[in-house]
């Protein structure tokens, strides 16, 4: 069975278009059901990052539960320059992380997410993102305020391998943060990964993992560059 | 007379072992080992692979149905980039309903539902059946093959669960204190959560059916 060129043509282009217009049509009345799923987990992230929304699991609904939570727990959120200065007119909850890390340093706006626990005490959520071995990784720290005290810190990626470097995302990887702390006699430091064993650990190190050499290496930079960017608003925040 | 020779029942035997040929004499990944990237990455833990399992029982289903629906008009000369087009377009929407409805799985599932486009089991069964069938028989062989796929991506990923993370469906079927970091003598095997282990029970799936079913053994 032998077409002619012209059948050919007119058949591939009516396919293109009418696949065109289902995909769209099915894109357009799903975004809001993702978009919302999409924030949900967000929420749930930077929560974790200071300990809350502990019953996540149990939850009759999740969405209403975190969004609940988020509302009780982050009295303030906002965007700082690399000058510590509040940025206005940005929509902090939607910035997009990995465009701002791509733009000069001078021109970033850096979300600032500001919890208050049950204890009373004030913790300040800082996302951070990066590269892992096979794609991105991503998370949130949670600082006390001294600006110096690691309180918690959320990690998770995209595609690391199971079992080494996916093990960034295990509470036995994350606890290790807890107390650690950024500033050594007052010079940014960041918290190091190192090999365990290699030197030991100081309140400015964690125990890589191992076999996931890349992804915890990735960690690191990613803590360092993306915690530099908060440098004058920590210095600005502490007088 | 020729139009009522036409007219079968719809669930003839005919039909019927259409449906059930596939779960086991003719099962896609055991004997035409077919699809069996998949199969290493998806089961890791049983839900993942049940989601993943209905998500391709829905694609082979309907990219059989609608590329049965156009055989005849189908240009001989593009036929294969017609049939892409068609899996393409029906695994998107899968992964958009996923994304909206079950966030979480598709979150697993990642890049593996975007990869159903490329599972061979579906462009197998449209070029060797839907091309050539009518519509409903090809859509029962649809289901039939992304049900044979299923069943063994669920027996894959039960043992796999079950050995290497404790867990079945995600509830803890090994207590917590047989495990050594507790003071028991229990240790999760870390194999089973690696993606070779797939291919060894896949392999041992092979061999119990084959032992089984004697038809299946080659002669030479």
């Amino acid at each position: 069975m032998k077409q002619s060129n012209l059948y050919i043509f007119v058949y591939a282009s009516v396919m293109v278009v009418v696949v065109a217009a289902v995909l769209a049509l099915a894109s357009t009345s799903l975004r809001p059901a993702q978009q919302k799923n999409i924030d949900t987990e967000k929420r749930l992230d930077i929560l974790k990052s200071v300990g809350a929304a502990a019953e996540v699991a149990s939850a009759p609904s999740k969405d209403v539960y975190v969004s609940d939570e988020y509302k009780k727990v982050i009295v303030d959120q906002y965007a700082v320059n690399v000058k510590g200065e509040k940025v206005d007119g940005v929509d902090v909850f939607r910035l997009d992380l990995k465009v701002e890390l791509s733009k000069p340093a001078d021109q970033r706006a850096l979300p600032v997410y500001v919890a208050n626990l049950s204890d009373g005490s004030t913790k300040y959520i800082l996302p951070i993102r990066g590269r892992g071995l096979w794609g991105p990784i991503w998370g949130y720290i949670s600082l006390n305020d001294d600006f110096n005290t690691i309180y918690g810190a959320t990690f998770a990626h995209k595609g690391e391998t199971p079992g080494l470097g996916a093990e960034i995302s295990t509470p036995k990887f994350q606890n290790q943060f807890k107390g650690k702390t950024i500033f050594k006699d007052g010079k940014f430091v960041s918290v190091s990964v190192i090999k365990p064993g290699s030197a030991p650990l100081t309140s400015h190190s964690v125990d890589a993992i191992s076999g996931g050499t890349i992804t915890s290496k990735g960690l690191e930079e990613m803590l360092l560059d993306c915690l530099s960017g908060y440098q004058a608003f920590f210095t600005n925040q502490k007088n | 007379m020729s139009k009522n020779t036409e007219k079968e029942p719809l669930f003839s035997a005919k039909n019927l072992r259409l449906l059930t040929d596939p779960l086991n004499e003719k099962n896609p990944v055991t004997v035409l080992v077919l699809g069996i990237c998949s199969a290493l990455a998806v089961t890791v833990q049983l839900k993942p692979a049940v989601v993943m399992a209905l998500s391709v029982i829905v694609v082979t289903a309907f990219a059989n149905l609608i590329v049965s629906m156009m055989r005849n008009g189908i240009p001989g000369r593009i036929r294969i980039i017609v049939q892409l087009v068609v899996v393409a377009a029906l695994v998107i929407l899968v992964d958009e309903i996923l994304k909206a409805y079950v966030y979480d799985v598709s979150k697993q599932l990642s890049v593996f539902v975007g990869l159903i486009i490329t599972n061979c089991i579906i462009m197998g069964r449209i070029e060797a059946f839907a091309l050539g069938n009518k519509p409903f028989p090809s859509f029962l062989d649809g289901i039939g093959n992304g049900l044979g796929y299923g069943l063994i991506l669920v027996i894959v990923a039960f043992f796999r669960e079950l050995f290497g993370s404790g867990t079945i469906w995600g509830y803890r079927v090994i207590p917590e204190s047989f495990y050594m970091a507790n003071g028991g003598f229990y240790e999760n095997n870390g194999l089973m959560i690696l993606p070779p282990m797939a291919l060894i029970l896949v392999g041992v799936i092979i061999w119990v059916q084959r032992s089984r079913n004697r038809n299946l053994i080659e002669s030479n």
